[in-house]
């Protein structure tokens, strides 16, 4: 974990309620799976944002507006300085990824899909992406993937879009390993259908997230853990729901 | 050149700063950023007699300019803590640490503290009667005078160390638990626990904490603490470690000022992993500014 200060390059809408922001700094202990914890101006607790992407000095996050704090982060102005404490949480590990691995990322947790997709396939594996989303309207990087070479299905629940349905309804390739980001129904229902192991991605209220506070405790079948320290990322088999 | 150390219950230590109990763990997440043995001690997680996972999720909620936290004392146990979590502690701290302890029963509080008498880094007993997390427990000794002069007693009996009993302020006259516990032995007090309070989430309708209410923390507490801290000081004669939203070294002076012997830096450490480090090192430039030479002189200075 550091404790830096980064400045803000750009902040725009990417899609509905959903904003991208680059953000110039050091990345130097940034993996991808990590999340930073922000501080905002006027709010008591920092925000834990995902990491999307951090390369060349270069920070992009991508948050959807969900409260105060998001709504707060929509309107800043390039040029702001943000205190961030960065390197927080495990992280993916993509050794165990074998050579076709599957990404499953449902809305907000499309974000950190992208920087293990790239790091995935710079180590030469082929990446199926699986997109969610509510509606077309909400959908974002779908072009971004398909640069990095993957293979991306986007699905939407109500059809305007894509496949229509949920991620689950895409999951029919085959595939070695899968990492998936995204709600909790999404996150079980992608346990469910999965015919391998892979890595979860968690979402909880946080306090301090560097694993001080134990806000976020969750329970697994490797003992008690903090979604902050300990996770965000955790191994299907480990999981109890 | 400034003095800033002072003595709690017959322990000096360098400095009046003391990261809270619940926003420090066992230090090894501060001591990846800083050499904790700045501090003048810590407070470590709170500490029962068996394990627990405590409340379920959500346990976090936002204020202004403070938190809520309804954490509910997880924690190993204290035969974890005394075999895996003592050990690493030592590791990297190297000072006498303040061993906080609950329970749910005298006899819980009794074992535990027995327990953590034996370890020799375990400088004070920080017992806390004041948790407002849990039921059947905790903070049902801190509101009668009477429960927590039974806690005190008990807990007097088993150990050679200091004890320093931990107040709530969900009460309506703090300074008559405090007198409670300083008339069964108590070597200090110390205040506050967090304050009872709750937020409604407004898109769901419903609380946001699983067990609807949880303990305020921040700087929206300090004036409340203060208050306590300076009825307190009239009330005992036991040390008091002062505690609520402290943030600064200015922060600090006044609750010394107040009537604390030293200071404990809770919610400000988990929104500022730096915060006690930084309030150390402002904490000369702060006693310079308002002419203190030796901090331990102004205990009390305000009555």
């Amino acid at each position: 974990m550091k404790n830096l200060v980064f400045e803000l390059l750009t902040n725009k809408k990417i899609a509905k309620n959903t904003y991208e922001c680059v953000l110039c700094g050091d990345i130097s202990d940034i993996k991808c799976g990590q999340f930073v914890n922000i501080m905002i101006d006027g709010l008591y607790l920092r925000r834990p944002i995902s990491v999307c992407d951090a390369e060349d000095g270069k920070l992009t996050l991508i948050y959807k507006v969900v409260g105060v704090g998001t709504e707060k982060m929509a309107n800043m102005e390039a040029g702001t300085k943000l205190d961030l404490l960065t390197g927080l949480g495990n992280g993916y590990d993509t050794e165990r990824s074998g050579d076709k691995p599957l990404l499953i990322g449902g809305g907000a947790g499309v974000p950190p899909m992208y920087k293990l997709c790239k790091e995935l396939t710079s180590q030469g594996k082929k990446c199926s992406v699986i997109l969610g989303f509510g509606s077309m309207d909400e959908v974002f990087y779908e072009d971004e993937f398909k640069s990095l070479g993957a293979d991306v299905y986007v699905t939407t629940v109500d059809g305007s879009y894509g496949i229509k349905g949920f991620v689950t309804d895409a999951m029919n390739m085959e595939y070695t390993y899968f990492y998936t980001c995204g709600p909790e129904p999404m996150l079980k229902a992608v346990y469910n259908k999965s015919t391998t192991s892979g890595e979860f991605s968690f979402e909880e209220r946080m306090g301090c997230g560097f694993g001080a506070c134990m806000g976020c405790t969750c329970k697994t079948k490797y003992g008690n853990k903090r979604i902050c320290k300990d996770g965000p990322v955790l191994v299907k088999e480990e999981i109890i729901w | 050149m400034v003095n800033t150390k002072v003595t709690l219950c017959g322990i000096e230590i360098d400095n009046p700063i003391i990261p809270a109990s619940g926003t420090f763990g066992f230090g090894q997440e501060f001591a990846e950023l800083y050499d904790i043995n700045i501090l003048g001690s810590f407070s470590f997680k709170g500490t029962t007699k068996d394990p627990r996972f405590g409340n379920p999720t959500p346990r976090i909620a936002e204020t202004a300019s403070g938190m809520l936290n309804c954490v509910g004392l997880q924690n190993p146990g204290v035969e974890h803590v005394i075999a895996h979590e003592l050990p690493e502690m030592k590791k990297i701290f190297h000072k006498p640490v303040m061993a906080n302890v609950s329970g749910f029963s005298v006899e819980d509080y009794a074992y535990t503290c027995e327990l953590l008498d034996k370890e020799e880094q375990v400088g004070w007993l920080e017992v806390n009667i004041s948790c407002p997390n849990v039921h059947g427990g905790g903070m049902s000794f801190g509101t009668d005078p009477k429960n927590a002069a039974e806690v005190t007693k008990a807990v007097k009996a088993v150990t050679k160390k200091p004890v320093i009993i931990k107040l709530t302020p969900n009460v309506t006259d703090i300074a008559a638990v405090a007198k409670a516990v300083e008339s069964e032995g108590a070597d200090g007090v110390s205040l506050i626990n967090t304050l009872s309070g709750m937020r409604i989430n407004l898109k769901t309708k419903k609380p946001i904490l699983s067990i609807t209410t949880g303990g305020l923390s921040g700087p929206c507490t300090f004036p409340v603490a203060l208050r306590c801290v300076w009825q307190v000081y009239n009330a005992v004669k036991i040390p008091i470690v002062g505690m609520g939203g402290v943030t600064t070294a200015e922060d600090v002076i006044e609750m010394m000022l107040a009537g604390a012997t030293a200071v404990e830096v809770g919610a400000a450490n988990l929104v500022d992993p730096f915060a006690s480090k930084k309030i150390i090192e402002s904490l000369p430039e702060a006693m310079a500014k308002y002419g203190i030479n030796n901090l331990s002189d102004i205990i009390g200075g305000a009555h």
